[in-house]
């Protein structure tokens, strides 16, 4: 069976004053037909370059390698052309900042109908018809009227509503969400969520989920990719990252989320130390600076990805058998 | 509500112009007399003073050129025994507005084409072409371009007329040689504008919509990005249209322009501040149609005066 999305060594630089950033480092994973896949890591880790080359919005010049199969078809050496048909018809994207994601002078009715105008012959009525559809399918009360204000006049939440229906204008199979609720209120982003798994069934999409937030992924996906440094550490079930995870990045993560029900009032745990160089990444482990169980080898050979079971890999030396055994949990981090 | 206290302010704001005008004017050394002291006998100056109310105490002839100024009368020109200030602007303000629109619309169109062009050509070849157009079009003055576009397009290819006004033909040089410098300058205004609105969120959005680049320019860059030109329309509006004294000396266009530099010279008392009262007036009603015009640029600006 093939994959809906199909992302193989992908490697994404940008040239610089101070030198090549190689943003993404041989970055491989898959997304199926229905299925939310969280991508996790700090900043700096490559998840938005990563997903914003599958949308095309890198451009082609900085795509060094790797290919980009989506329904089968290679998609990364599409003309810009076929691309844009591609763009917001098959592929949707909810961008970070709802604040700063619509264009301030046009109405947001029109924002919505512009990309079905685009992709599907309807006429203007008919197009106005279906965003206000849209409007009313991600929640906005009032749509008749909605649609004819603007940005400003809309509160954030709303606005990632609004934003939200652009990219389900056409029906998508996949659905790119970066950080979709880190610019919103608490409150809001619960919303927000519900909102997204509530569409994602019903219209029976793929979702790419980018969050810093371990309690969304938990709740929100099914698989989970960890990027560090530009490259892919770990990937695997929900189960597997939480239940059973086998990077030490990984660890540092879990073991950063503070926790309510601690009884005695404890210090949040940081990961020591700051992301590798992308001017000249390590040739090493990316995280073995880092990382308290760093071993020779680390420092001097990238890992292997281990096959720890079925979906679920990591690129740590720690897996190999011949290395010493570790207790994930406790160790991970410092106290 | 708002247009009642903007007219309101506006007509103040002229009032003190006005009345600015009047101090400084009659502040500066001299009166329009000067030059017939040496020859005419002494009862003579005193009479013709008299005729234009200058022998009068300064709050006395202050005030007499208010009334006028209420009923739209600019006084009589001291230097012209036949026409009066009202005709002087009556004749020569079309001639001056046809140029200035002719340039404001040439300035705009080209202006912000070549700066739409230059931003999204960034630091390649025709951005730096753009500019480097932009910049001889800021330093070159106009009285070098003028006489250069007479020579080539007048002189050597004979396809203009060299000067004066008449036809449409003839409004042509002096149209460019008043738009060059707004043009560049609205051009650099529109690249700065135009970058900074192509690197925000919405452009991206819109991208991730599938649109083409055209129409991502057109729809959602230069609307956006036309408001810091808009706001420089203005005050260039009323400089153009009120003619300008040298492209209309170079082209003896008998336009408005002149009277503004002449009447100082001359110690017209009048027409300086008639000329004066003109131009702020039209700067006054432009800057508020720029004010309008935002807010149908910009949804976001409301109209409204403080504590409204």
């Amino acid at each position: 069976m093939s994959h809906l999305l199909e992302v193989e060594h992908l490697k994404v630089t940008f040239p610089t004053y101070g030198g090549e950033v190689q943003a993404v480092r041989d970055v491989s994973f898959y997304v199926d037909q229905g299925e939310v896949v969280a991508i996790v890591g700090e900043s700096g880790s490559g998840k938005t370059v990563t997903v914003q080359t599958i949308m095309g919005l890198i451009p082609t010049k900085n795509i060094k390698d790797g290919n980009i199969r989506f329904n089968g078809k290679e998609i990364l050496h599409l003309s810009k052309k076929e691309m844009r048909k591609l763009k917001g018809s098959e592929i949707g994207m909810v961008f970070q900042d709802p604040m700063t994601s619509l264009n301030p002078t046009m109405k947001i009715g029109k924002q919505i109908a512009e990309g079905i105008r685009k992709h599907q012959k309807l006429s203007k009525a008919e197009a106005k018809q279906k965003a206000i559809e849209l409007l009313r399918l991600v929640g906005i009360p009032n749509a008749e009227e909605r649609y004819h204000q603007y940005p400003h006049e809309f509160s954030g939440g709303m606005r990632q509503r609004v934003v939200i229906a652009i990219a389900l204008a056409c029906n998508p199979k996949l659905l790119i969400a970066d950080e979709p609720t880190t610019a919103l209120d608490v409150t809001i982003q619960a919303q927000i969520l519900d909102l997204m798994k509530d569409l994602q069934k019903k219209m029976e999409m793929s979702i790419i989920l980018i969050t810093h937030d371990l309690g969304v992924v938990a709740e929100m996906a099914q698989r989970v990719i960890v990027m560090y440094g530009g490259t892919v550490v770990e990937t695997g079930t929900v189960f597997d990252i939480f239940e059973n995870p086998k990077h030490p990045y990984t660890w540092g993560l879990l073991r950063s989320i503070p926790n309510l029900h601690d009884k005695e009032k404890k210090r949040l745990i940081p990961i020591e130390g700051s992301p590798p160089d992308l001017f000249s990444p390590p040739k090493g482990c990316p995280f073995a600076p880092r990382c308290p169980y760093a071993m020779e080898i680390c420092v001097e050979k990238s890992p292997a990805e281990f096959h720890i079971s079925n979906g679920h890999t990591a690129r740590c030396w720690l897996n190999d058998p011949r290395a010493p055994k570790v207790e994930a949990f406790i160790a991970a981090g410092r106290e | 509500m708002y247009i009642v206290k903007r007219l309101l302010t506006m007509i103040v704001t002229i009032w003190l112009i006005a009345t600015l005008t009047f101090i400084i004017m009659k502040s500066i050394p001299g009166d329009p007399f000067a030059s017939d002291a040496n020859v005419l006998p002494e009862e003579v100056l005193q009479n013709i003073r008299a005729k234009y109310n200058l022998d009068k105490p300064l709050p006395v002839q202050y005030a007499l050129y208010m009334k006028n100024l209420l009923t739209f009368d600019l006084g009589p020109s001291i230097q012209s025994e036949t026409r009066d200030v009202n005709t002087l602007i009556a004749d020569g303000f079309p001639v001056s507005a046809v140029l200035g629109l002719q340039s404001l619309v040439i300035a705009l169109l080209f202006g912000i084409l070549l700066g739409i062009i230059a931003a999204l050509n960034h630091n390649r070849l025709l951005d730096h072409v753009a500019m480097f157009l932009a910049i001889i079009g800021i330093s070159v003055p106009s009285f070098i371009l003028a006489p250069l576009l007479i020579k080539y397009f007048a002189v050597e290819w004979k396809l203009l007329p060299v000067a004066s006004w008449g036809t449409w033909a003839h409004s042509i040089l002096p149209s460019i040689a008043l738009a060059t410098t707004p043009m560049a300058v609205i051009a650099r205004f529109m690249r700065s504008s135009m970058l900074e609105v192509m690197r925000q969120n919405y452009i991206k959005t819109a991208e991730a919509k599938g649109l083409s680049p055209a129409a991502i320019v057109i729809k959602h860059g230069i609307r956006n990005a036309i408001l810091p030109v808009i706001t420089f329309i203005g005050p260039l509006f009323a400089v153009l249209i009120t003619g300008t004294f040298v492209i209309e000396k170079i082209f003896a266009i008998p336009g408005l322009g002149k009277y503004f530099v002449d009447s100082i010279f001359n110690r017209d008392y009048p027409v300086i501040l008639g000329t004066t009262v003109f131009f702020s007036t039209i700067l006054v009603i432009t800057l508020f149609l720029v004010d309008i015009s935002y807010r149908l640029i910009d949804p976001r600006i409301k109209l409204t005066s403080r504590g409204d």
